[in-house]
């Protein structure tokens, strides 16, 4: 749990920001049966970046890394899209899950295809879903013939921008993700498994784990998790847009999964710390729109988090800084002015 | 520029220097195999202007991914190099009415050397991981250029108009501009450096064992430091070679443009766990590059997004064959 304290402070102190400069901040009323209020929204907004942030979590845990799943996204909006507008009726519940199928099937497809690269092969991860990274774009952009396609389906609609049971839809598909996550890892074995395979993958071959196939299916589960967050985002626009559907995800999702204490070194990975990460990264942006700073200016902040963040987490930095004045000294003061001094 | 592929221990390493050299001469190959038959199918294709215009056109990529052979040769990476592009740009193009020009081109070739010795200072000192560390100073990049202005700003300068309309004819019907003359220029002082320097050894040995390299005395860190301020800089000059191509300034210049940069060091060899690549290469697989797209302008029917389909394609085989390489070479040595 302490782990996680770094990563919650952070978000309390943005929630505190909020707290002062924005009126009604934490108001959440029910409007329609449907609950509103900033906070739902930064779930509403934020929920395809914690699904991919988790996906990227086992990926990271492994040693490895997904540079692709925003490439993944945008194919899986496309494909869903496509398949859709194709539909005579755009509305019949049985056309839309068909799509959604197709859509998924072809996201496993190629997260399969990047685990054999990096499992079989032996490609470091970086390199081989730099090839579907750059390549992606390209395929989502031939699904879509390079256009936008726009669509009218009510059930489709309802994945990114609907309700139920006064929730937003995509609050309960992360929950139930993280529920089959967390049960799946941390209550039987595979979280061991994945953590020995990221801490030392030969010698977790030799002591009789599969991890060439466990390597698959975390790779697999990554473009899973990438394509249901395809399919939020272009549900939540009702169009697919292979240029710019989830672009730089892969970037924010990193962000999130290392904010969050999971190390790029592997071998360790902490759920409940990615979905922190995730927050902070969409509170941070829900912050910067709601205290009226301009949004040209939310990279800038953005980099100066995250530089804090990862400063505050690397034992060589907590230990050349704070050496000297370990006793009285709140440590978040003088970290945040050698940040600010660097930039 | 072929000197970069002439082998420094010839006499006793000549049935090695085939595996050493193979990934640079098979990018070679393929680009004399697409350019013959880019030649053979359209016509006016294999004339010496389009190499020439593969130049003009991606001088600024090549001065980029120059940089970026020497921080991936050290076993890094820099993702920040088109976010510093574009804000040389930002800059250049928001200084350049008040300031005269060898200011400004001073002044941005600081800011991309301090920039990128800040993030090699964090890298090695803090031990974060490059990956993250130039991440955000990308996310800083972008962000300054968005401060400065959403819009694009044009360039009139009087220097750099002159620089990016003149015309140095080789010959009759081939022509090149001062940016290519530039281009070469660094990758000339580059390759000197990387193969006939100390800084150029130690690059090396860092890339190769970060760790044997500590216990020989060599200096790591200034290494490590070195590679980022080199790629910073290579990013501004870039990015100047940019605006001399655009005559603008603008937030949006250059995105996706370290994927470009790595990519044409992957094609060239380079190795991303770093200790074993040549310029030579690089400069190949920004050659590579440019040709596919000069190819998908001919086609003429093939839309631009076949471009990024094919650049993937590419990377694969690469990547596949510089595998079959190490896995053989490392079985031949046992």
């Amino acid at each position: 749990m302490k782990r996680l304290a770094w990563p919650a402070g952070i978000l309390a102190a943005l929630l505190l920001v909020n707290l002062i400069f924005t009126d009604h901040f934490f108001q959440i009323e029910i409007k329609e049966g449907h609950l509103y209020g900033s906070l739902i929204d930064i779930f509403r907004f934020g929920a395809p970046l914690i699904l991919v942030a988790l996906g990227m979590t086992l990926v990271i845990a492994t040693k490895g890394i997904d540079l692709s799943v925003g490439s993944v996204v945008a194919i899986s909006g496309a494909m869903a899209c496509l398949q859709i507008s194709t539909l005579e009726a755009q509305d019949s519940i049985g056309g839309v899950l068909g799509a959604i199928g197709v859509a998924l099937a072809l996201s496993i497809a190629l997260g399969i295809g990047n685990g054999f690269l990096v499992a079989v092969i032996g490609i470091q991860p970086i390199i081989a879903t730099l090839i579907l990274m750059v390549a992606g774009r390209g395929l989502a952009q031939l699904i879509t013939d390079g256009q936008i396609i726009t669509i009218n389906s009510d059930p489709y609609k309802l994945i990114g921008g609907g309700y139920w049971l006064t929730l937003p839809f995509g609050i309960i598909i992360v929950a139930v993700v993280l529920a089959l996550i967390a049960f799946v890892t941390r209550r039987l074995a595979l979280g061991l498994l994945i953590e020995s395979v990221g801490g030392n993958a030969e010698a977790s071959r030799l002591s009789g784990i599969r991890s060439h196939g466990l390597l698959i299916v975390v790779y697999a589960f990554c473009a899973l998790c990438a394509g249901i967050a395809g399919l939020m985002i272009s549900s939540n626009v009702s169009s697919a847009d292979g240029n710019n559907a989830g672009l730089w995800i892969e970037l924010d999702a990193i962000l999130a999964v290392v904010i969050g204490g999971t190390s790029l070194a592997g071998g360790r990975f902490s759920l409940g710390g990615t979905v922190l990460g995730a927050l902070i990264i969409q509170t941070l942006t829900t912050t910067i729109y709601s205290i009226g700073v301009p949004p040209e200016t939310t990279l800038l902040f953005k980099a100066l988090v995250v530089t804090i963040v990862c400063l505050l987490q690397s034992p060589a930095f907590r230990a050349k800084v704070f050496r000297s004045r370990r006793k009285p000294a709140p440590p978040t003061v003088p970290a945040g002015e050698k940040v600010t001094v660097r930039t | 520029m072929k000197t970069v592929a002439l082998p420094r221990r010839l006499p006793a390493g000549l049935n090695r220097m085939p595996r050493n050299y193979l990934p640079v001469l098979v990018t070679g190959a393929l680009f004399i195999a697409m350019f013959t038959a880019g030649g053979i199918r359209y016509e006016g294709f294999a004339t010496g202007q389009i190499i020439l215009n593969v130049f003009i056109d991606n001088a600024f990529l090549l001065v980029v991914a120059v940089g970026m052979t020497f921080v991936i040769l050290t076993g890094g990476i820099d993702l920040s190099v088109g976010s510093v592009v574009a804000l040389t740009t930002m800059i250049a193009a928001s200084l350049l009415p008040s300031t005269p020009s060898f200011l400004v081109i001073l002044l941005v070739l600081a800011i991309g050397g301090v920039l990128g010795a800040a993030m090699g200072a964090i890298i090695h000192y803090f031990e974060i991981q490059p990956f993250i560390v130039t991440l955000a100073g990308m996310f800083l990049a972008r962000g300054l250029c968005y401060t400065i202005g959403t819009d694009s700003i044009p360039i009139s300068d009087p220097t750099f108009t002159a620089i990016a309309q003149t015309r140095i004819d080789l010959a009759p019907e081939l022509w090149i501009s001062p940016t290519v003359l530039i281009a070469l220029a660094v990758v000339l002082v580059a390759t000197y450096t990387l193969h006939y320097t100390r800084l150029g050894r130690n690059v090396y040995a860092v890339g190769g064992n970060e760790q044997s390299a500590l216990l020989m005395g060599l200096p790591v860190a200034r290494t490590k430091i070195a590679v980022y301020t080199i790629s910073g800089l290579c990013s501004a000059l870039g990015g100047l070679l940019l605006s001399f191509y655009m005559l603008s300034g603008y937030g949006l210049h250059a995105v996706g443009m370290e994927l470009d940069a790595i990519a044409a060091v992957v094609i060239g060899g380079t190795l991303l766990t770093g200790g074993s690549g040549y310029l030579l290469g690089t400069v190949l697989g920004v050659l590579v590059l440019g040709l596919i797209q000069t190819v998908i302008s001919f086609e003429g029917t093939l839309s631009s997004w076949w471009t990024k389909i094919v650049i993937g394609l590419l990377l694969l085989v690469f990547i596949l064959l510089q595998r079959l390489i190490v896995t053989t070479g490392v079985s031949r040595e046992r």
